[in-house]
C-alpha cells in the first residue's frame, strides 16, 4: 500500500480542559474515501481542521502529503489539498465567477478552467450572480468548487451533504467518485452514517472525541454485533409454538400471530428451510447502519470526559 | 508576495462594491471644500494663500476623521473573518497569515490614499482654481495629505491589533472606538492635566517632546502645524514651532514607528491564533 495521504497519530486536542479529541490514529491511502462519522461535538470539525494546520494539536503527529500542514512550509502542501468547510461561507458581494476567481489565483490555477468547473457542479446559470443571492444549495456547489480546485490530492469536506435535497446529493457524490477514482484521497464527515453506504470505502465512527470504529460498513455490522432476525406470520402461532417445543425453541412473538427468531447469519438458510407449511410474510430483517451506528454510540462510548 | 497582492486587491475591490472608497472620499472632499471655502475667506486681511490656511484646518479635521475611518474600516478585517467562517477557508489556501495581514493592509491603505488624495485633492484644486492664488504653499498642502494617509495607515494597523486581540466582534468595535477617543482626544487632555499640576518641575520641553511622539495624532499634528512658519503663525504654534520640537524627521518616523509595531504585533498574534 503507498503512503497514506493523510495520516494522524495518537492526535489529540484539548480546548483549555475540555478533551476535543483523544488518541486519535487514522490512516488515508491515496485512491480512498473516507466517511468520518459521528454527532456534532463528536471532534469530526476539529480533526479537519488540525489536518489542515488551523490548528494545532495537543498531542500526537499529523501528517498531510507527508508533511506537517501546521508547519511553515505547508504552503506547498495546500496547494494540493481541497478543502470544503461545514456550512460554508463565502463572500456575499462577490459573484459566483469572481469568488473562484479570487480562490483559483490563490492558489495559482488559471482562471480559464472556473466557467468550465462552474458547469461541472451546475452553478453555470448563476455564475454572473452575486453569491449572496444563492440558496443553500447553490452556495454548497459554489463550495464544492472552489474545493476541487486544481485536481487536488487530497480533499477533506466538512459535512458536505448537509441541507442538500437528494438529487444533488446524489451528483455530489458522483463528483466526489470521479475525484477518487482520479487517485485522490478523499475525507468527508457527516452525522448520519446510512447516508454513506454504498458511497465510501471505509467508516471511522467518532464518539466524544474518540474513534470508537474505523472499517468498511459490512465490517461495522460485524463489529456491532447485532443478529439478523426473521420474521414470519403463522396463523394460531401461539399454538404452533406450544406442540412444537424443539422447533420453536428461541422464538418470540412480538404481536398476535407473528413470530421472531434471532439467529446468526450462517444459520438463517438451515432456519428458513425447517419452517412449517402455513408460514406467511417470510422476512430478514438486518440492522439497519442506524441501528449500527446507534449500537456503537451506547456499548463503545467513551468512558465520560470531564464536560 | 503575490498571495499579499491578490488579497489586497480583493479587499480593495470589496472597499468598492459595499461603498466604502464613494462614501469616504465624498465625505472627505466634502468637509474639505466646506473647510477651504469657509475657512479661507478671511486670508485677504492677512495676506496668507488661501491654500495655506486649508493645510491648518484640514489637518484638524483630519485629526478626528481619518483614524476614525480607519479603524472602522479595520477592526473588522481579523475578527471579522474569522467569524464569518470565511477565514478558515482562506488560510487552507497557500497563503501564510502575514500575507493575509499584510494584504489587507495595502488594500484597506489604497482605499484610505484614494479616498484622503482625492478628496482633499479635490478641495486643494478648486482653491488655487478659483481664488487664483499663489501656489506657493502646496508643499505644505501635497505634506499634509502625505501625512494624513500616513496617519490613516498607523490606525489601519491599530485596528488589525483589535481585531486580532478580541474574540468577539462587537468587542472590536467598541475597543476601536475606545481607542479612537483616547488618541484624539483623552492623551491630550491627560497630557495637559500634567502639565497643568507639573508647573514644568518635572516635564520639561524634551519630555514632553517625548511624550507627544506616543500619540500618533500629536505627531501628526506637530508635523503639519508647526512644520513652516507660516502655517505655524496661522495655527497659533508659532511659538510651539520655534521652540526645539522633536523635529519632522522624529515625527515621521514616530508615525511609521505606529505603522509599523502594531502591524507585526497582529501579525505575531495572528500566528497563534486558533482559528
Amino acid at each position: 500500500m503507498s503512503e497514506p495521504t493523510v495520516l494522524l497519530e495518537g492526535v489529540a486536542k484539548a480546548f483549555g480542559r475540555q478533551m476535543a479529541v483523544s488518541e486519535v490514529d487514522l490512516a488515508v491511502e491515496p485512491g480512498t474515501c473516507v466517511g468520518l462519522v459521528g454527532h456534532n461535538g463528536a471532534g469530526k470539525s476539529t480533526m479537519i481542521k488540525m489536518m489542515l494546520g488551523l490548528l494545532r494539536p495537543t498531542a500526537g503527529r499529523v501528517r498531510v502529503l507527508g508533511e506537517d500542514p501546521a508547519s511553515r512550509s505547508a504552503a506547498n502542501v495546500r496547494l494540493a489539498l481541497g478543502y470544503l468547510p461545514e456550512n460554508v461561507a463565502l463572500h456575499p458581494s462577490m459573484t459566483g465567477l469572481e469568488t473562484l476567481a479570487f480562490y483559483a489565483r490563490l492558489k495559482r490555477q488559471p482562471v480559464a478552467r472556473n466557467p468550465e468547473l462552474l458547469e461541472r457542479v451546475g452553478l453555470a446559470h448563476a455564475a454572473g450572480r452575486r453569491v449572496g443571492t444563492y440558496s443553500k444549495g447553490m452556495r454548497q456547489r459554489l463550495g464544492l468548487a472552489q474545493a476541487l480546485l486544481g485536481s487536488p490530492r487530497a480533499m477533506l469536506l466538512d459535512e458536505p451533504t448537509s441541507g442538500l435535497d437528494p438529487e444533488l446529493r446524489q451528483s455530489f457524490y458522483d463528483i466526489i467518485a470521479d475525484l477518487r477514482d482520479e487517485g485522490a484521497s478523499v475525507l468527508l464527515s457527516s452525522h448520519a452514517l446510512a447516508e454513506l453506504e454504498g458511497r465510501v470505502d471505509r467508516v471511522v465512527v467518532m464518539n466524544q472525541g474518540r474513534k470508537v470504529a474505523d472499517g468498511t460498513i459490512h465490517e461495522l455490522r460485524r463489529l456491532a454485533g447485532i443478529r439478523p432476525r426473521v420474521r414470519l406470520r403463522l396463523d394460531g402461532g401461539l399454538r404452533a409454538m406450544a406442540n412444537g417445543p424443539p422447533l420453536w425453541q428461541g422464538w418470540s412473538q412480538p404481536a398476535r400471530g407473528m413470530l421472531e427468531a434471532e439467529c446468526d447469519e450462517d444459520e438463517i438458510a438451515s432456519l428458513l428451510q425447517c419452517l412449517p407449511p402455513g408460514s406467511q410474510d417470510v422476512e430478514v430483517i438486518r440492522p439497519s447502519l442506524d441501528d449500527i451506528y446507534a449500537e456503537f454510540l451506547r456499548h463503545r462510548a467513551a468512558p465520560g470526559e470531564t464536560a | 508576495m503575490r498571495a499579499t497582492l491578490i488579497i489586497a486587491g480583493k479587499e480593495l475591490r470589496d472597499g468598492m462594491r459595499n461603498r466604502w472608497v464613494v462614501a469616504t472620499t465624498l465625505l472627505l472632499a466634502i468637509f474639505a471644500l466646506t473647510l477651504a471655502f469657509l475657512g479661507a475667506a478671511p486670508t485677504g486681511s492677512v495676506k496668507v494663500a488661501p491654500l495655506a490656511i486649508t493645510v491648518v484646518s484640514l489637518s484638524s479635521l483630519t485629526i478626528f476623521l481619518v483614524p476614525l475611518i480607519a479603524l472602522l474600516l479595520a477592526y473588522d478585517a481579523i475578527v471579522g473573518e474569522v467569524d464569518r467562517g470565511t477565514m478558515a477557508l482562506l488560510l487552507a489556501y497557500p497563503v501564510a497569515r502575514w500575507q493575509v495581514v499584510l494584504g489587507k493592509f495595502l488594500g484597506h491603505l489604497a482605499i484610505l490614499a484614494f479616498a484622503t488624495v482625492v478628496g482633499y485633492g479635490a478641495a486643494g484644486l478648486a482653491l488655487v482654481l478659483s481664488t487664483d492664488s499663489g501656489t506657493e504653499a502646496w508643499r505644505p498642502f501635497a505634506g499634509m495629505v502625505g501625512s494624513s494617509v500616513l496617519l490613516g495607515a498607523a490606525s489601519v494597523a491599530m485596528g488589525y491589533l483589535i481585531s486580532t486581540l478580541v474574540r468577539d466582534r462587537g468587542t472590536a468595535g467598541g475597543i476601536a472606538i475606545g481607542v479612537w477617543l483616547l488618541f484624539v482626544l483623552v492623551y491630550d487632555m491627560a497630557l495637559l492635566g500634567v502639565l497643568v499640576a507639573d508647573q514644568g518641575r518635572t516635564v520639561n520641553g524634551a519630555v514632553l517632546n517625548g511624550l507627544l511622539l506616543f500619540n500618533p495624532a500629536d505627531a501628526y499634528r506637530l508635523l503639519n502645524l508647526a512644520g513652516t512658519a507660516d502655517i505655524s503663525m496661522f495655527s497659533g504654534m508659532s511659538g510651539l514651532a520655534a521652540q526645539d520640537h522633536p523635529g519632522q524627521a522624529a515625527l515621521l518616523a514616530a508615525l511609521v514607528g505606529w505603522t509599523v509595531l502594531p502591524l507585526l504585533a497582529a501579525i505575531t498574534l495572528f500566528n497563534r491564533r486558533q482559528v
